[in-house]
C-alpha cells in the first residue's frame, strides 16, 4: 500500500519538475525563468522526497527526507529572491514584452535623489 | 539561554540525521553544534519562540494548509503557462505595501509569495515589496495589494506578530 503511494507521488514529482525544466528553457527571461524554476522544482523535489518516506518507512532515511523537505521549502524562495535582486542590482533587463518595472523605476528615482 | 536554545536546535537536529544515539556520533553533533552555535547564534530569532501558544498554533496549522493550496494551484498555473504554445504571460514588477513589521513575518510572507501562483518577491524596501508578476491583471496598487498580499497577510499576522 504503502509502495503503491510512494510510486504515485514519485510519478507526480517528476512530471512537476519536468514542467519546471521546460519553463526553464522556454521563458523568455531571468525572472520569468525563476518563477518556473522556483515553484515547479520547489513541490516536485518535496514529492519526490515524500515518496522516499512513504518507501522508507520511518527510519534514518525517511526522517532524512522529512528535513530535506523542511530545509528545501526555507532555501528554495530565499535562493530566488537572492538571484532575482542581484540580478536586478546588475542590470539585467526585463523581456522587452513586461508590463511595467516599479522597481527600476524607483531605484532610479533614488539615484536621482542622491 | 538564547545561545543554550540555539544549540539544543542544532545538536536535535544533529540526532534526527544521523539517526543513532551511539556516544562517538553524539560528541561529534556536540562539537559541530557549539561550533555552529559560536558562528551564527547572532542572528537565530530566539522570538520566534512565542510561537508556542495554543491559539497561535492553531492559525499556523491553518496557514500550512492554505499555503499547500496555493502551492500545488501555483503549480498548475507554471504548468499551464508552460505547456501552452502561445504562452500567455503578461509580466513586470509590481510594488505592494505590507503591514506586517517583524523580520519573521517579513520572511515567511516573502517566502509564501514565491511559492504562490504567478509571483516572485524580489526586494524589500521599507513597508514595500516589490514582486514580480508573470501575468498581470490589474494597473491599480491598490488592487496589486489586495490580490497578492492579503491571501496571507491575515494569517501571518496572527502567527507571528
Amino acid at each position: 500500500m504503502s509502495s503503491t503511494v510512494g510510486l504515485i507521488l514519485l510519478i507526480v514529482g517528476i512530471t512537476f519538475d519536468v514542467i519546471g525544466a521546460i519553463g526553464l528553457v522556454r521563458l523568455p527571461d531571468i525572472y520569468n525563468r525563476l518563477q518556473a524554476a522556483t515553484k515547479c522544482v520547489t513541490l516536485g523535489t518535496c514529492m519526490i522526497l515524500l515518496a522516499v518516506l512513504f518507501y522508507a518507512g520511518f527510519n534514518s532515511i525517511g526522517i532524512k527526507a522529512l528535513l530535506c523537505i523542511w530545509f528545501i521549502l526555507i532555501t528554495s524562495p530565499t535562493g530566488a529572491h537572492a538571484i532575482a535582486r542581484g540580478a536586478h542590482k546588475c542590470g539585467v533587463k526585463l523581456w522587452e514584452g513586461s508590463v511595467m518595472d516599479k522597481y527600476a523605476e524607483d531605484s532610479e528615482g533614488a539615484e536621482d535623489k542622491a | 539561554m538564547k545561545r543554550f536554545v540555539h544549540f539544543l536546535l542544532l545538536l536535535g537536529i544533529w540526532i534526527l540525521l544521523t539517526w543513532s544515539l551511539n556516544w562517538q556520533d553524539l560528541l561529534v553533533g556536540v562539537i559541530v553544534a557549539f561550533i555552529v552555535d559560536l558562528l551564527f547564534s547572532d542572528i537565530f530569532p530566539i522570538y520566534a519562540v512565542k510561537v508556542f501558544t495554543p491559539k497561535r498554533l492553531f492559525w499556523l496549522f491553518i496557514y500550512v494548509w492554505v499555503f499547500l493550496y496555493y502551492m500545488v494551484k501555483a503549480n498548475f498555473d507554471v504548468a499551464y503557462r508552460v505547456l501552452n504554445i502561445y504562452m500567455p504571460i503578461r509580466p513586470g514588477i509590481v510594488k505592494v505595501r505590507t503591514r506586517l513589521k517583524t523580520d519573521m513575518s517579513r520572511t515567511f510572507l516573502a517566502n509564501s509569495i514565491t511559492l504562490t501562483p504567478g509571483t516572485l518577491s524580489v526586494d524589500i524596501v521599507g513597508d514595500h515589496i516589490y514582486v514580480h508578476w508573470i501575468n498581470i491583471v490589474s494597473d491599480d496598487p491598490a488592487e496589486e495589494t489586495e490580490i497578492i498580499v492579503r491571501r496571507f497577510e491575515n494569517l501571518i499576522e496572527r502567527v507571528f506578530e
